[in-house]
C-alpha cells in the first residue's frame, strides 16, 4: 500500500462553518487596534529617518515619541468641536457615497464609477449655480434647480454602463472606470470656460448656495445637513435591502442570476432601476458637496471619496448599519493622520499611506474570520500537548491575569505575520506569548 | 509489458465511494473501452490517472514501474495525456499556438554546464600529446583555459537567448506542427482560430496537444458524444492509426456501437466497482449491458395506478439548441397526462435538462408545440391569465357557462358588467383551458401551475439561493403578491416552518441560509417550496441524486401524493431501477431523440439500457387507452388557431 500520510501537507484551510459572529467581531476589533498600532510605528521610524539626516546636516530636529504621536492624532480627531463635527461631516459623505454604490454590489454590478457620478452630480449643481448666480433669481428656486440638474446628470452617468450591460452584456467595471475620466474631463473643461479668480477652481459667492442650519451661537451648524441627509439616506437603504420587494430582487439577482430567470425576474430592468437609484445618490452627493460644502468646484471636488465608498461598501459587508461604522473608522484614521502629516510636514500622501495599512489589516482579518487551520493529526498531537503544558505552568502562575491589556494586541498582530501557528484557534497561544514576556 | 496497470484503486468523497477497489490494465497498441453508466466511477478512476484527484488507495504501474501520480505534470512526465469532455483551449489563439502554450523550456543549469565545460577542457589537456615541448605546452594549455573561460562567461547570454528564442514564435510553428497532425491523418488547419472551429475541430487541438507533449497513453473522455456521425468515423480512423503506432488509448463512451466498433477490449464498471473486462470480439451488446445494469433490484416504491389520465402536457415535435448551436433535442413528441408519473430516462447529457427548460420557458424552443392543458373545467374565470377582449372572443365562442348551466352571452354587456362577473365568479368553462407554452414568459408558465424543481448539481444555481435563508427562498415564487411595496415575511415563515416539520428538513433555523444544508435537506426545502403552491405539472430532474435512501424515499412519496392529486409528474431519472419501480410510464432519449415509450410496468432493465445506447429501428409509443377526448381537443386546438 502506498502510504498516503506522507503526502499530506503539514496544515490546510477549510471553511469555518460553526464560531459566533462574537469571536469575529473581537477579531476585528483587535485588526484595527492593530492597524492604529502600526500605523504609529511606521510613523515613529519615519520620523527617525528624517531625524538622522537632520542631525547630519546640521540642522534642527525635534524628538518624536509614541505618546506625542497618538496625542497628535487624536488631536487631528477630537481636537476641538470642529474637528469632530469635521470627523461627522466626512463620515457623513462618505456614507451616503458607500450608500449609493450598496446596491449595485449587492447584485454583483461592479460599479467603480462613483467617483464620476457624484463628479457630475456636482457639476449639474455648479452649472445651474453658475449661470443663475446673481442675476436675481430666489436661492430657493436656483437651491431647487442645481438638486434636479445633479440628480439628472448623475443618473446619466450611472444609467449609461447599466444600459450597455443589460443590452449587451458589456463588462460594467470597465465602463464605469473609464466614465470616470470622462467626467473628470468634463468638470476640467466647464472649470476652464468659466475661471473665477483665475484659478483652476469655480467659487460661488453670490448667492444659490444652502445655507448653515441651525441657531447663530451653534458651532457645527454648516455640518449639520449632512449628518441628517446620511441619517436620512441610511435608513431608507437599510429598508430598502432588507424588506422591500425591489431589495430582495436585488439580493436574488446578485446571488443568483439563474434562479432569478427561473423565477421570472426581469433582469435588465432590476439592473437599470438600481443604477438609476445609485445615480440620485450621487447625484444628490455631489450636489451637496458642491453647493453646501465646497461652495465651489474642482477637478478634485470628490477627491478619491468614490473608490474609499466603494471599500467601505465591501468593508461593512453590504450592510448599511456595518458601513456607519466603517467609514467612520476610515475617516478617524485619515483625519488623525493628517494631522500627524501636518506638524511633521509629511505631505498630503501620507494618510492615504495610513489609511491604506488600515484597510490592509481590516481586510486580512477576513481571512481568519472565515478560515481556519487544520493540522494534521501528529502535528495537533504536538500542539495539543504544548497547550497542555502552557495551561499547567499557568494555573501554578496566576499573575497572568493581570496582564496588560496590550499584550493581547500584539499576540493579534502575531496572527497575520505567522499563519503557519495556530494563533487563531487557540486561546493558550495568547497565553504563550504572555509567557514568552515575562 | 501492460501500458498502465491499476491495482485496487479506492477513491472516496465524503461517504460516497466513487471507486471501490479497481483493477484495470492496458496494452501497448491497444484501445480499451470504460464502460458504465452515470455515476459508476469512470471519469474518477481517468482523473487519477491525470493526476487531478490521488487516490486513497492502490498502486498505480505505468511500462511496469509503480508511480506516483500527484498532479498533472506527473501524468505528463508518465506519458499520459488526457482529452477532457470540455475543452480548455483559448478561444482566440491559433490551434498551433494552442499547442505549444505553455511548453516549458528544457532545464539548463550554468553551474552545470560549466563544471561540464571544465571537465571538457581538463580532457583535452590530457589528451595533448606528450612530444610537445614545454613552451608548445604551455601555449596550448593557455589557449584552451582561456577558451573555457570565455564560454563559461557566455553561459547566462546562451541562457538568455535561449530563453528569448524559445518565446519567439517562429512564424513555422504552424508548418512543424502540422508533420504530426499528418502522421496520424488528423485533417486540421493548425493556423485557425479556436474561436472559428467547430467542435470536432477543438478536439483534434486537444488530441494533438496531448500527443505534441508526448504522450502515448491518451484518455478519451467521451470524445464521441460531442461528434457527428462523419466526425465520429474519422475520430476512429485517427484512433486506428494511433493504436498501430504503438499507443495505448483508454476510451470513455456510452454507445454501445462505438465500443463494438473501435475497442479490442470493454472494461465495465458499475456504481464505483470493478465489474470486468472482456474482449470485444468475444462479447455481445447484450452482454455489455447486462454487465452495465446489473441485477434487477427491488426497491419497494409504492405505485398505483393512475386514476383518470387526461393529456396534461402534449408536446409535439420539439426542438431545442444547446449552447453551441447543436440540437440537444430534436423532433421530441409525447404527452403526460394528469395522474401519473411519467419517468424519462437516458444517459446525462442527452437532451434532459433541455427538455426541461424548453418546456419551463428557461431555453429559447427552435420549433415544435408545448400545449397545456389547463384543468378548468366547471371553473370560473379570472383576469389573471384573459382580459377583457379575451374573455369576450372567447365567450362568443362558446367557452364559458354560468353557474346553473345556461351558456354565457357577453354582447351587449358593459365592460364593467363582465368585470363585476368575473369577480364573482360567476364565469365558468365548460372544458379545459389550451394554452400554448412557446408564447410565454417562464413567470407566466410558472403561474400556470407548470413547477420545474431542478437537478441537484444546479439545485443552489437555479431554484434556489444559497446565501438567502429558508423563510427568503420561500418566497421567491410568491413574493410579488400584494401592492405593498415592502415584501411580507410572515406567509413564507410559516411555508418554511410547516416544510421543516412535514418533511424533516434538519436545520438550525429557519433562518439558515440554504447553502449551510445538507444535500438531501436542500431538495426537500426545494421540492417542498414546489409542491407548496399545488402545481399541476411538476416537472423533476434527478431530485434524488446525492441523497441518501431515507431522504430519496421521503422524495418519492412526495411525487406519489402529487400523482395522487392528478397532477402530471414529468421524473427524470438515472437510476434505471427507481424509474421502473417509481412511474408509470418511461419515455427514453437517446441522443436528444426519443428512442421509445415504454410501460414501466413490463420494460426490464435491459431492454432500457439498450434503448438509451442505441435508436431502435421502430420507435414504441406506449400509451393508456388513449380516451376519445384527446382527439376533440385537438380538434378545438386548431379551431382556436
Amino acid at each position: 500500500m502506498i502510504n498516503n500520510k506522507i503526502h499530506e501537507p503539514l496544515f490546510h484551510l477549510t471553511k469555518r462553518t460553526t464560531g459566533g459572529s462574537k469571536r469575529a467581531w473581537a477579531l476585528r476589533a483587535i485588526a484595527f487596534a492593530v492597524s492604529v498600532l502600526v500605523c504609529g510605528i511606521v510613523t515613529i521610524i519615519i520620523v527617525a529617518v528624517n531625524n538622522e539626516q537632520l542631525s547630519q546636516a546640521g540642522r534642527y530636529f525635534e524628538e518624536y515619541s509614541f505618546e506625542q504621536y497618538f496625542l497628535d492624532f487624536g488631536e487631528g480627531v477630537f481636537g476641538s468641536p470642529r474637528t469632530i463635527w469635521n470627523l461627522f461631516q466626512e463620515t457623513a459623505i462618505l456614507l451616503i457615497i458607500a450608500l449609493a454604490v450598496t446596491p449595485c454590489f449587492k447584485m454583483k454590478f461592479w460599479n467603480i464609477g462613483g467617483e464620476g457620478q457624484v463628479l457630475m452630480g456636482g457639476l449639474g449643481a455648479a452649472i445651474v449655480i453658475r449661470f443663475m448666480m446673481g442675476k436675481g433669481y430666489s436661492d430657493g428656486l436656483i437651491i431647487f434647480l442645481s438638486l434636479l440638474l445633479a440628480i439628472g446628470l448623475g443618473v446619466a452617468w450611472a444609467v449609461v454602463p447599466a444600459l450597455f450591460k443589460a443590452k449587451w452584456n458589456t463588462n460594467e467595471t470597465l465602463l464605469t472606470l473609464m466614465m470616470n475620466y470622462i467626467a473628470v474631463c468634463l468638470v476640467s473643461f466647464f472649470v476652464a470656460k468659466n475661471p473665477t479668480a483665475g484659478s483652476n477652481t469655480i467659487f460661488f459667492d453670490k448667492g444659490g448656495t444652502i445655507p448653515p442650519i441651525g441657531p447663530q451661537e451653534f458651532v457645527g451648524k454648516e455640518f449639520v445637513l449632512f449628518i441628517i441627509a446620511a441619517a436620512v439616506i441610511t435608513t431608507i437603504m437599510a429598508i430598502y435591502l432588507k424588506y422591500s420587494k425591489h431589495g430582495y430582487e436585488v439580493a436574488v439577482v446578485g446571488e443568483s442570476p439563474n434562479t432569478a430567470k427561473y423565477v421570472g425576474i426581469n433582469t435588465k430592468a432590476v439592473i437599470i432601476r438600481t443604477l438609476v437609484l445609485c445615480g440620485v445618490l450621487c447625484g444628490i452627493t455631489g450636489f451637496l458637496l458642491v453647493s453646501a460644502k465646497d461652495f465651489s468646484l474642482r477637478e478634485d471636488t470628490v477627491g478619491g471619496r468614490g473608490f474609499t465608498g466603494v471599500l467601505i461598501s465591501w468593508l461593512g459587508q453590504f450592510n448599511p448599519i456595518f458601513m456607519v461604522v466603517t467609514s467612520f473608522l476610515v475617516v478617524f484614521i485619515q483625519r488623525g493622520s493628517a494631522k500627524v502629516a501636518t506638524y511633521q510636514a509629511f505631505g498630503t500622501s501620507y494618510p492615504s499611506v495610513m489609511a491604506g495599512i488600515f484597510f490592509f489589516f481590516i481586510i486580512a482579518v477576513e481571512f481568519f474570520v472565515n478560515y481556519k487551520f487544520v493540522f494534521r493529526e501528529d502535528i495537533q498531537a504536538k500542539i495539543d500537548a504544548f497547550n497542555e503544558k502552557v495551561k499547567l505552568t499557568l494555573s501554578k502562575n496566576k499573575k497572568v491575569e493581570e496582564a496588560p491589556p496590550v499584550v493581547h494586541i500584539q499576540a493579534g498582530e502575531e496572527q497575520k505575520e505567522e499563519p503557519a501557528q495556530d494563533v487563531v484557534e487557540e486561546p493558550a497561544s495568547v497565553e504563550e506569548s504572555v509567557k514568552e514576556e515575562k | 509489458m501492460k501500458a498502465i496497470e491499476l491495482v485496487g484503486i479506492t477513491k472516496t468523497f465524503g461517504s460516497i465511494h466513487a471507486n471501490q477497489d479497481i483493477n484495470l490494465d492496458v496494452e501497448k497498441g491497444e484501445i480499451l473501452s470504460l464502460l458504465g453508466e452515470n455515476g459508476s466511477g469512470k471519469t474518477t478512476l481517468m482523473n487519477m490517472l491525470s493526476g487531478i484527484y490521488f487516490p486513497d488507495a492502490g498502486h498505480i504501474f505505468v511500462d511496469g514501474k509503480e508511480v506516483l501520480i500527484k498532479s498533472p505534470i506527473d501524468a505528463f512526465k508518465n506519458r499520459i495525456g488526457m482529452v477532457h469532455q470540455h475543452f480548455k483551449l483559448v478561444d482566440i489563439f491559433t490551434a498551433a499556438d494552442n499547442i505549444i502554450l505553455g511548453e516549458k523550456m528544457p532545464p539548463f543549469s550554468i553551474r552545470e554546464k560549466s563544471q561540464e565545460l571544465r571537465l571538457q577542457a581538463a580532457n583535452e589537456i590530457s589528451a595533448l600529446g606528450e612530444n610537445l615541448d614545454e613552451e608548445a605546452k604551455k601555449k596550448a594549455i593557455s589557449k584552451i583555459n582561456n577558451k573555457r573561460n570565455l564560454k563559461i562567461c557566455a553561459l547566462p547570454f546562451v541562457k538568455f537567448g535561449k530563453a528569448v528564442a524559445f518565446n519567439y514564435l517562429p512564424r513555422t510553428r504552424a508548418k512543424r506542427l502540422q508533420a504530426i497532425a499528418d502522421q496520424y491523418g488528423f485533417d486540421i488547419d493548425l493556423k485557425k482560430k479556436v474561436y472559428e472551429m467547430s467542435v470536432s475541430e477543438k478536439q483534434t487541438v486537444e488530441i494533438i496537444k496531448v500527443l505534441y507533449r508526448g504522450a502515448d497513453k491518451l484518455i478519451l473522455d467521451e470524445p464521441t458524444a460531442v461528434l457527428t456521425p462523419q466526425e465520429i468515423q474519422k475520430l476512429f480512423a485517427v484512433m486506428r492509426k494511433m493504436r498501430e503506432s504503438g499507443k495505448s488509448i483508454i476510451i470513455i463512451t456510452h454507445k454501445l456501437n462505438e465500443v463494438m466498433e473501435i475497442s479490442d477490449r470493454v472494461a465495465v464498471l458499475r456504481k464505483g466497482k470493478y465489474i470486468g473486462t472482456v474482449k470485444t470480439s468475444e462479447t455481445s451488446e447484450k452482454e455489455l449491458t447486462e454487465m452495465m445494469v446489473g441485477e434487477k433490484v427491488d426497491l419497494n416504491i409504492a405505485r398505483e395506478l393512475p386514476i383518470d389520465p387526461q393529456p396534461r402536457l402534449v408536446v409535439e415535435g420539439l426542438t431545442v439548441r444547446n449552447k453551441d448551436g447543436l440540437h440537444a433535442i430534436e423532433d421530441v413528441s409525447f404527452t403526460v397526462n394528469g395522474g401519473e408519473i411519467f419517468g424519462v430516462a437516458g444517459i446525462a447529457g442527452n437532451g434532459q435538462k433541455e427538455l426541461l427548460e424548453g418546456i419551463a420557458g428557461l431555453q429559447p424552443v427552435e420549433s415544435g408545440s408545448i400545449i397545456f392543458y389547463n384543468p378548468k373545467e366547471n371553473k370560473p374565470v379570472t383576469f389573471f391569465h384573459n382580459d377583457l377582449k379575451q374573455i369576450k372572443k372567447k365567450a362568443e365562442m362558446g367557452m364559458f357557462h354560468y353557474p346553473d348551466g345556461t351558456p354565457v352571452d357577453l354582447k351587449g354587456k358593459s365592460a364593467k358588467e363582465i368585470t363585476r362577473l368575473v369577480n364573482e365568479e360567476q364565469i365558468l368553462y365548460y372544458e379545459n383551458e389550451v394554452i400554448d407554452l412557446n408564447k410565454r414568459t417562464p413567470r407566466e408558465i410558472q403561474e400556470l401551475g407548470i413547477k420545474l424543481s431542478f437537478v441537484p448539481e444546479d439545485r443552489l444555481h437555479m431554484g434556489l439561493v444559497g446565501n438567502m435563508s429558508i423563510i427568503d427562498n420561500m418566497m421567491l415564487r410568491s413574493y410579488r403578491k400584494g401592492k405593498s411595496i415592502f415584501v411580507n415575511r410572515k406567509k413564507p415563515k410559516a411555508l418554511a416552518d410547516k416544510i421543516i416539520d412535514d418533511l424533516g428538513v434538519v436545520t438550525p433555523s429557519d433562518m439558515t441560509p440554504v447553502r449551510r444544508l445538507s444535500g438531501g435537506n436542500v431538495q426537500k426545502v426545494l421540492v417542498g417550496r414546489e409542491i407548496s403552491s399545488s402545481p399541476k405539472v411538476l416537472m423533476s430532474a434527478y431530485p434524488v441524486r446525492g441523497l441518501d435512501v431515507n431522504s430519496s424515499y421521503l422524495i418519492y412519496n412526495l411525487l406519489n401524493e402529487q400523482k395522487a392529486r392528478n397532477t402530471a409528474v414529468v421524473y427524470v431519472g438515472e437510476d434505471l431501477d427507481v424509474l421502473i419501480a417509481l412511474c408509470d410510464r418511461i419515455m427514453v432519449l437517446c441522443g436528444g431523440k426519443v428512442s421509445a415509450i415504454v410501460d414501466a410496468r413490463n420494460v426490464t432493465k435491459e431492454q432500457l439500457g439498450l434503448l438509451m445506447t442505441k435508436m431502435p429501428e421502430t420507435v414504441e409509443r406506449y400509451d393508456y387507452n388513449v380516451a376519445p377526448q384527446q382527439e376533440e381537443t385537438k380538434e378545438e386546438e386548431k379551431n382556436n388557431d
